[in-house]
């Protein structure tokens, strides 16, 4: 059992940072939706073995805001959101897939080599769930700084936070009213964005932005 | 020809005889060798005006001369000859004279440089009668062999640098050959500024190690006390002496520039010989003389070669030049010998023998598999420029009728050097494997996750080397004739021919039977890391075993067994049971006949796809286009930007700001008498300032 | 006595991966058909094309030169020595020392480097894109394979197949690290069989073709050699996967005769089940653009090294 269990939350969490990789090798629209539906998919399931291995039945009730929220209610509004923008052709990236694939992989080391080294004596599990969720948050802001596309940054910064909530799981005793209210400052969060992303659609006929660099720039 | 050969054995015997009362010292007769070589080296220009009796007599002399020293050396590696004991003469620095020995480091580079040198020798007497300005080339090239083996030879630090700046004049008037090309006339001069560059660099690297004191003798030098900052300076001052000279990026600018400029056989011994000196001076100073290493060492000089690797294929993809591929294939190769001899710094500094062993014994035998299969492949651009006068594979195409023997020697060429089995290429790239790993086993992160790159590096860089050898030698030897010279080329002589033989039936027993190499290298390995590889069982497995059976095995000779059986299994099955006839007809052609030979894939068009993948982040190339505006007629332009990044980075700022810094300086030459005074003053002045305040 | 049979067991896995080898491009044939509806060719039909290749005089293009005539042998010899190397009903044979996987993986290089000259032989535009093309994808596939060998490698300690396969049977266990080096091994497997998504075997004469591309040439008993190694080599990588990752079934070394019967049939069960797998994957995608490729066999790279670094915190307890 003690073998298992931590091999099938290690794979879980594992297949969160493949699927962090999967975000960023995409470079289109509703492909991306999709694969971040899966990394919800993928979380909710890590979140509900570790509830199911810490016996910690308020796990279970993250895992459910996981899976509704960002497997379901975000990934849908989101469609529908690019599908009003008519933004669903392409993602541009900086610097090529190859090169911001080279990049994440860079990151997961270094999350490895810090964590290994800074944790060495604690709990095997939770070490190892630090590690990938810590690469999981890195690969997140890289896809941020990576996209020039608002809807991809969003995307970006979910994932993060999906990272931030595999942490908050593997380590045991995070209380469920820090989980909630993370899941619902992010809800907060894309509502803005959400809001924000018709106001630059509005003003500036796109969502690159760019656009409000150069509106920044032309101020000054 | 004939009686010279028999005055260099003659020459020898004499110089054993005057040692330590007829004790034969294998040392003796090598610089014995040496001195023929530089005998000849001064008698050539007095024989230089019947170029039609110096050519043979001065490259069989040679070939002799390196021949000797090459059984000698062959035979100390294994064991044969009593190699103690130095030989001190009294050259060079009045206080420590010139010591010469024979261990088994310098015993395992001295074969790889005289193999070398013989078989060029006996490729120069059949190449060598093409060449216009012998005068140029003949008083050169015995020297230049004389410096590689008085390198090696060398036991202190004071001939050592003697002989690498013989070996680096003699190289660049080699160079300098045929300087009436002004693409010459440049490589010659960038390789003496580098070249003078690494020397200066090596000087410091001895100096610190001399110490206050001045110890030269290497015996000595190796078992001082250091303090504890110094050996990692020296490492740096080691990779950059040695790694120019071997062609580290991102100190290769010159090499690619300098080895093809020279004449085809003195080439091969630049890109596949003297690089190995340049290797062995770095083994020498890092593993044996500068003591223990530390554990960021490894990855300094794993990091290095693996980006040498990659950069040094990915360059040699793209280029059109035969020769100068050529050598942007042996920066690659020196970057595969580095990543080997870093990971076996990395497992010696972690007491790891074993592991260090089997790293070493890879690089040892990739530096020996890359002097054969690259002095093969310049010789094989050699008989391709004799044959055609070009060097440019875009102008060649179909020469595998037209040089038929060339053509399969050069095939088994690019086979070895693209690490395909059964031949030699693979089997050192195979251990290079084997090593990395092993890695997790190192206690340090950053090397635990260091070597599975550079390991992806290193098969990234053997892939992209099949693909630059399909390319060459595709363009250049198959399809159908580019230009009237390929379509008249006429096969090459017999002596040439040999010497490609005679590499070739190298790389085979090298690949086949590589256990002969590894025992051979063991005692190197010992010297080195202090354990060997287990010996390889030549029966009954004819197989390698690099750490355990269960772990990992290969044999060379089973695998090429079964491919002759295999492949006979199916000639035969074939011509009993199918139909015989041949028919000939034209290609096929998508119903426009007569194709011109300029329909076919050209060199460039086969790199495109690579160029577009990697050229962003390896050259930050792109492609500008020009389209002309509606109407107007005249022609669109396309236009590949490369950037030779390190040389940009690197070299231009420098180079920059030298050229400015003249000009200002350039001023002071046009002062008055006032003015000059005035500075003089000055300078006193200032210089007693310094000497009140610091006194 | 003991040296003798296990040199007929060594013979028959050569003659058998031989005589398997067309019967899996059949089933493919036949699954893809049956998937788009179709009745499609008979299982043996390949068998029969290559029986009618054989019979079929060669036509040579005119400046066809020795090497043209030569490729097919030594494709095949190589091929088939690979094949034979990679365990498909029993484990520890005669020769399985010969090569482990880094060294079957070069014997696949050394094929596919002559596969690549003959196509620039002919020196027709066709050749010569394909070998492009084909170079291109095997500089990224080559370096995604040996990340692959390594995750196995550092799980199993060692690099040889037939002791990672009894290795894999005897320390079962579900690592992230090996399910992303089978993934990286199916992308490979797929680029280097030009197989959907990166080339399509079902195609002739269209621009994004890259191995028929190379053999366009080629007629007679030289086609019928070169399409009997491709297909070879289809099964040395379904064989591969079915070894490394569910080695179940596999006689092990020195076994008597039904273990060797059991491995056969449980191996004809895999390939069959894999053609399966294959033909599902291959109708539900589309062909990539070719400079997609490189993208996806890089990520096939990127995979196997992520499996390489996850090793490690899961080996750190």
């Amino acid at each position: 059992m003690g073998g298992f269990a931590l091999d099938l939350a290690h794979l879980l969490a594992g297949g969160m940072v493949l699927v962090s990789f999967m975000l960023l090798y995409q470079n289109r629209m509703f492909g991306l939706l999709n694969v971040f539906a899966l990394h919800a998919v993928v979380l909710t399931a890590s979140v509900a073995w570790q509830a199911f291995i810490q016996q910690a039945p308020h796990l279970y009730v993250t895992a459910a805001i996981a899976l509704v929220l960002k497997a379901i209610v975000i990934p849908l509004a989101l469609r529908r959101m690019v599908v009003r923008l008519e933004i669903h052709r392409s993602i541009e990236t900086v610097g090529g897939i190859g090169l911001t694939m080279l990049m994440g992989i860079a990151l997961v080391a270094l999350s490895m080599m810090v964590m290994l080294q800074a944790a060495a004596d604690a709990d095997p599990l939770a070490r190892e769930d630090v590690a990938l969720a810590l690469s999981v948050i890195l690969l997140g802001l890289l896809m941020m700084v990576t996209r020039y596309n608002a809807v991809s940054q969003i995307i970006g910064f979910m994932s993060l936070e999906n990272g931030l909530i595999l942490a908050a799981a593997g380590a045991k005793g995070m209380p469920l009213v820090v989980e909630i209210s993370i899941a619902f400052s992010v809800l907060v969060a894309f509502i803005v964005i959400g809001v924000f992303l018709f106001r630059i659609r509005e003003r500036f006929d796109s969502v690159d932005t760019h656009a409000l660099d150069d509106y920044r720039e032309g101020r000054q | 020809m004939g009686d010279r050969g028999i005055g260099a054995e003659t020459a020898c015997a004499g110089g054993a005889d005057t040692a330590d009362e007829g004790v034969f010292m294998p040392v003796v007769v090598a610089l014995g060798s040496v001195a023929v070589l530089i005998l000849v080296a001064i008698a050539a220009p007095l024989a230089s005006r019947r170029p039609a009796i110096a050519t043979p007599v001065v490259y069989g002399t040679s070939g002799l001369a390196a021949l000797v020293l090459f059984v000698t050396a062959l035979a100390a590696l294994l064991g044969h000859l009593d190699v103690a004991g130095e030989v001190v003469l009294p050259l060079g620095l009045p206080w420590v004279g010139a010591h010469f020995r024979i261990d088994p480091l310098s015993a395992f580079f001295l074969v790889v440089v005289d193999l070398g040198a013989a078989t060029a020798s006996l490729y120069a007497l059949g190449y060598g009668a093409h060449e216009d300005h012998p005068e140029r080339v003949l008083p050169f090239y015995p020297a230049f062999l004389a410096g590689m083996n008085l390198v090696i030879l060398s036991a202190d630090a004071f001939s050592f640098l003697v002989g690498w700046e013989f070996m680096s004049l003699a190289s660049w008037a080699l160079v300098m050959a045929h300087h009436h090309e002004e693409e010459n006339r440049r490589a010659g001069y960038v390789y003496l500024v580098m070249a003078s560059f690494g020397t200066l660099m090596l000087l410091l690297a001895f100096g610190l190690m001399a110490g206050p004191d001045g110890v030269y003798a290497f015996a000595e030098m190796g078992n001082r006390v250091r303090e504890p900052w110094l050996p990692g300076l020296v490492l740096v001052l080691a990779l950059l002496g040695a790694g120019s000279k071997a062609g580290l990026v991102p100190l290769h600018v010159w090499l690619p520039l300098a080895h093809p400029a020279a004449p085809s056989h003195v080439s091969a011994l630049m890109s596949g010989v003297m690089t190995k000196v340049a290797v062995y001076g770095f083994v020498r100073i890092v593993f044996d003389l500068v003591g223990e290493p530390v554990w960021w060492w490894s990855a300094v000089v794993m990091g290095l070669g693996a980006l040498t690797a990659v950069l040094g294929v990915l360059h040699a993809i793209l280029e059109r030049d035969f020769k100068r591929l050529l050598a942007y294939s042996t920066v690659e190769n020196i970057g595969i010998v580095f990543i080997g001899l870093g990971l076996a710094l990395a497992f010696r500094t972690n007491e790891m023998a074993g592991p260090a062993a089997l790293a070493v014994t890879a690089a040892l035998f990739h530096a020996l598999n890359h002097s054969l299969f690259k002095g093969l492949m310049f010789f094989g651009a050699g008989a391709v420029l004799t044959a055609t006068g070009e060097r440019d594979i875009e102008k060649l195409g179909g020469l595998i009728h037209r040089l038929p023997v060339t053509a399969f020697f050069v095939l088994g060429g690019a086979v070895a050097i693209s690490a395909l089995p059964p031949l030699n290429g693979f089997v050192s790239e195979w251990m290079i494997f084997q090593a990395i790993l092993l890695s997790p086993d190192l206690p340090q992160w950053a090397l635990k996750f260091m070597v599975p790159a550079v390991g992806a590096a290193l098969a990234f860089s053997a892939a992209l080397a099949g693909a630059c050898f399909v390319r060459a030698y595709g363009v250049a030897f198959l399809g159908r004739p580019r230009s009237a010279a390929a379509a008249e080329a006429r096969e090459v002589d017999i002596l040439s021919r040999t010497a490609m033989a005679l590499l070739l039936g190298l790389c085979l027993l090298a690949g086949i039977v590589p256990g002969l190499v590894i025992d051979a290298a063991s005692s190197v390995a010992i010297q080195l890391v202090g354990h060997d590889m287990p010996p390889q069982p030549l029966f009954p497995s004819l197989s390698i075993v690099p750490v355990s059976e269960g772990r990992s095995s290969y044999s060379g000779m089973l695998v090429f067994i079964f491919i002759l059986i295999s492949s006979g299994l199916v000639i035969w099955a074939i011509h009993r049971f199918a139909s015989k006839t041949i028919r000939r007809g034209p290609a096929w052609d998508c119903g426009f006949p007569d194709a011109s030979p300029a329909t076919q894939y050209t060199a460039d068009s086969f790199a495109m796809p690579i160029r577009r993948v990697f050229g962003p982040v390896a050259f930050g190339s792109y492609i500008e286009r020009w389209m002309p505006p509606p109407g107007d007629p005249s022609p669109a332009r396309l236009k590949v930007v490369r950037h030779d990044l390190p040389w940009e980075i690197l070299y231009a700022p420098i180079s920059g700001r030298v050229s400015r810094l003249a000009e200002r300086l350039n001023t002071l030459q046009f002062l008055s008498i006032r003015s000059y005074l005035s500075l003089v003053f000055a300078a006193l002045v200032g210089l007693l300032v310094v000497v009140a305040i610091w006194a | 006595m003991g040296m003798i049979r296990d040199l007929a067991i060594q013979g028959a896995q050569m003659v058998f991966v031989l005589v398997l080898a067309p019967l899996l491009l059949g089933l493919t044939r036949k699954f893809k058909a049956r998937m788009l509806d179709r009745v499609g060719p008979p299982l043996l039909q390949p068998y029969r094309d290559l029986a009618k290749l054989v019979r079929k005089d060669v036509v040579l293009a005119e400046n066809a030169s020795w090497l043209f005539r030569t490729a097919p042998y030594m494709i095949f010899a190589a091929t088939w020595v690979a094949a034979a190397l990679v365990p498909t009903f029993a484990t520890g044979l005669q020769f399985s020392w010969t090569a482990d996987l880094i060294a079957i993986t070069a014997l696949l290089a050394s094929a596919r480097f002559f596969l690549a000259l003959a196509g620039m032989d002919i020196g027709t535009a066709f050749g010569g894109i394909g070998a492009s093309r084909e170079m291109l994808f095997a500089s990224l596939a080559e370096p995604a394979m040996i990340m692959m060998v390594f995750v196995v490698a550092l799980v199993a300690g060692s690099t040889q197949l037939s002791f990672v396969a009894n290795f894999m049977l005897t320390h079962v266990s579900l690592r992230v690290s090996l399910g992303m080096a089978l993934v990286a091994l199916v992308i490979v497997a797929l680029a280097e069989n030009a197989r959907i998504p990166v080339d399509n075997p079902a195609t002739h004469l269209e621009l994004t073709m890259v191995h028929e591309a190379m053999v366009l040439e080629y007629s007679g008993r030289h086609l019928a050699v070169i399409e009997l190694a491709a297909a070879l080599k289809l099964l040395l990588y379904v064989s591969l996967i079915a070894c490394v990752f569910v080695p179940w079934g596999l006689a092990p070394p020195h076994s008597g005769f039904w273990p060797l019967v059991v491995g056969a049939v449980t191996h004809l069960a895999k390939i069959t089940i894999g053609a399966f797998l294959l033909v599902f994957f291959e109708t539900s995608i589309a062909k990539m653009r070719v400079f997609r490729v490189p993208e996806l066999l890089g990520s096939a790279l990127m995979l196997g090294f992520l499996g390489t670094l996850l090793l490690f915190v899961s080996r750190s307890f």
